[in-house]
């Protein structure tokens, strides 16, 4: 086994909070059987939609492709069963804007028959790390740590700039969310293989794996997994259990010391973060063949009869996931997909589960309750801010709508936390104000840019009516000079002309 | 007494030249605040504001002639802004409108290309006998081909 190093670097502010781990950890990971109805959102990823290849009627294959990659970032859906595609129509699913999205609708036939894969290339050392990455964005695997950030676009990325580390993020460190936690004790050698993989596509030689302290048996099981590959590249990182070391750029900063710029990427830096869940993704899909049409989710909260981890297909919904645990405890009040403070609360179990839905959550009151109060100015919420900002400056300017101050304070490097909400003993929903004043600003910039584009295009048209008109000044002129060096005879010859075509009109 | 008229004299011709050399050389404040102000419209040149497009409306505010809550596109927030660049009060907006573009219904088009010359931004696409066609990512919106088509085959369709 190899034990785990402790050399870090240092987070600002952050939380402890009460982990609520226990009950979901407590048993292995249990498969939610197959519905009857899986829902495909074609939008699971961030960027532009998938484009559906399948049609109303048609029989697929689990794993078969639903919907291709159409546009610079997205990634394709495949079919999580084998059924019959019933419908692709407009269905509620957990966004940050609007309610109703684009699904496929698939009707298992309970067979779930697999379509048939090509061979594996036998050694993955001799692949081409960019046809590795054209591999890897076939299977739809995205960022499963919940931004749902297309995988190979974030490598190809990635690899435009100089990397040194791949770090794979195990910092799970959200309350209830268990399901990363489950995942690196029963499949760490996955989870390795995973990271050798994304290693070889970056080319690099030099992978964290990171791990909270508080996660014993996690560590135990990846470290032992690691004694077993014997392989040096990879080192085992322990990291304190505060909230949110597991931020991409929180986790850079705290295992390489290096601070990610404002408005940068953790790849300015030389690193590259995925989630373990995404590792074992990617492993699945490269040397198993499996699409990702399956994802580990933790169901939990007081809302829930018996908290536990389950893989369920992609598309199932919550309704028929929570059913499966053993259903609802009394009367809950809210249902949340995400943890209790980034997650997303939603009205109604119909909605499908996603590749992005790491834990389903039901509470009975949310951490945010209490009646918001005028802010006192204590500075609790700049105490913890884990990017030192000043979350009670910033509140001033997005009351006021004072974009440029906003942008002054660096709004855009919030990462809507939810810190500064929890401390805060007004009850300020801080991070709701800054989520909206977010979108106000990127409003004001696409109109900015919307007015720049038009104002660009009549100035080149009137350049365009100048300059055609001057042309036809300049041929007139040209024939009037030529009509007079030809002398009166051809005028005269020309007028009559004219005339006589005037009167066949 | 006498070096000081003349130091004061000298000073007060040096700093003559240099305001004038300012005055015609750099750049007035009257253009640069045209610009500010065009800055700040949305570009739809849709003369909804009675002015052909939206730098002589720009024009127009600097010198004085016009209000700056003429401009329907732009909506309450252009007002708002306008007012805080030019120290005026916020009046209320003449007319409100939706943001919409315009669309072709091809099966009446007969490809007469004047909407197509009406358009100030060029986001229409045709040539003479040939339908149109509207690229809707760059129509501004400003109804300026609506009036010119002979018959009627263009309506404008509200964004949500």
């Amino acid at each position: 086994m190899t034990a785990p190093t402790y050399d870090l670097g240092k987070l600002h502010g952050g939380l402890r909070l009460p982990g609520h781990k226990l009950a979901s950890t407590s048993a292995p990971i249990r498969d939610v059987p197959i519905p009857e109805q899986l829902v495909l959102p074609i939008t699971q990823h961030v960027g532009d939609p998938a484009h559906p290849v399948v049609g109303i009627g048609e029989r697929v294959l689990k794993g078969q492709l639903l919907a291709e990659p159409d546009g610079v970032l997205s990634a394709p859906v495949h079919a999580s069963t084998s059924g019959e595609v019933v419908a692709i129509e407009p269905w509620p699913v957990s966004r940050r804007h609007g309610d109703n999205a684009p699904c496929i609708v698939i009707e298992s036939d309970g067979d779930d028959r697999a379509i048939g894969r090509s061979e594996a290339a036998s050694d993955l050392t001799t692949l081409q790390p960019e046809e590795l990455l054209a591999q890897i964005l076939q299977g739809g695997v995205v960022g499963l740590g919940g931004a749902v950030f297309p995988t190979a676009q974030k490598l190809m990325q990635a690899r435009t700039g100089e990397m040194e580390y791949l770090i794979l993020n195990g910092v799970e460190c959200e309350p209830y969310i268990s399901c990363d936690d489950m995942l690196m004790r029963e499949r760490a050698a996955e989870i390795l293989s995973g990271a050798q993989i994304l290693m070889h596509a970056l080319q690099i030689d030099a992978c964290y794996v990171v791990v909270e302290s508080d996660k014993l048996d996690a560590l135990h099981h990846l470290g032992d997994a690691m004694g077993e590959l014997g392989d040096d590249r990879l080192v085992l990182k322990q990291v304190p259990t505060i909230y949110p070391s597991g931020g991409e750029d929180q986790l850079v900063q705290l295992v390489t010391n290096r601070e990610v710029p404002s408005g940068g990427l953790p790849s300015d830096v030389g690193c590259l973060v995925q989630n373990v869940g995404t590792a074992a993704a990617v492993h699945d899909w490269i040397v198993g063949h499996q699409p990702l049409i399956s994802r580990v989710t933790t169901v939990a909260g007081d809302g829930i009869v018996n908290p536990m981890n389950v893989r369920a297909r992609i598309g199932t919904t919550i309704a028929d996931v929570v059913k499966f645990t053993g259903g609802y405890a009394e009367k809950p009040e809210h249902l949340i997909l995400g943890g209790p403070l980034t997650g997303k609360f939603i009205s109604t179990d119909r909605v499908p589960l996603v590749k992005a839905t790491n834990s389903i959550l039901v509470v009975f009151e949310s951490s945010f309750e209490g009646r918001e109060l005028a802010c006192i100015r204590c500075g609790d919420c700049a105490s913890v801010c884990p990017v030192q900002l000043l979350p009670q400056q910033l509140f001033w300017y997005a009351c006021a709508d004072n974009e440029t101050k906003l942008r002054e304070f660096g709004l855009t490097d919030c990462i809507e936390c939810g810190c500064c909400d929890l401390v805060c003993p007004s009850h300020i929903p801080l991070t709701e104000d800054f989520r909206m004043a977010k979108g106000r600003i990127r409003e004001l910039a696409d109109e900015k840019a919307r007015a720049d584009r038009a104002r660009r295009r009549f100035e080149a048209r009137n350049e365009r009516l100048d300059r055609e008109k001057q042309d036809r000044e300049a041929e007139l002129s040209r024939q009037k000079e030529s009509a007079r060096k030809a002398g009166p005879a051809v005028i005269a010859e020309i007028l009559k002309r004219k005339q006589e075509k005037s009167e066949d009109d | 007494m006498w070096t000081a008229v003349f130091t004061i004299a000298l000073i007060a011709l040096v700093a003559g030249l240099g305001l004038s050399f300012a005055s015609r050389r750099l750049p007035s404040d009257a253009s640069d605040l045209v610009e500010q102000v065009n800055e700040l419209l949305p570009q739809t040149q849709c003369a909804q504001c009675g002015y052909p497009g939206c730098r002589p409306y720009a024009n127009a505010i600097v010198d004085g002639s016009a209000g700056i809550n003429l401009c329907p596109p732009g909506g309450d927030s252009t007002v708002q802004r306008l007012a805080t660049l030019l120290g005026k009060d916020v009046i209320p907006l003449v007319e409100h409108v939706e943001t919409s573009v315009a669309v072709i219904d091809e099966t009446l088009c007969i490809g007469c290309v004047h909407c197509r010359n009406a358009c100030p931004v060029d986001a229409i696409v045709g040539a003479q006998h040939f339908m149109h066609t509207i690229i809707e990512s760059e129509c501004t919106g400003c109804e300026l081909c609506v009036a010119p088509c002979p018959v009627d085959c263009i309506s404008m369709k509200a964004l949500t």
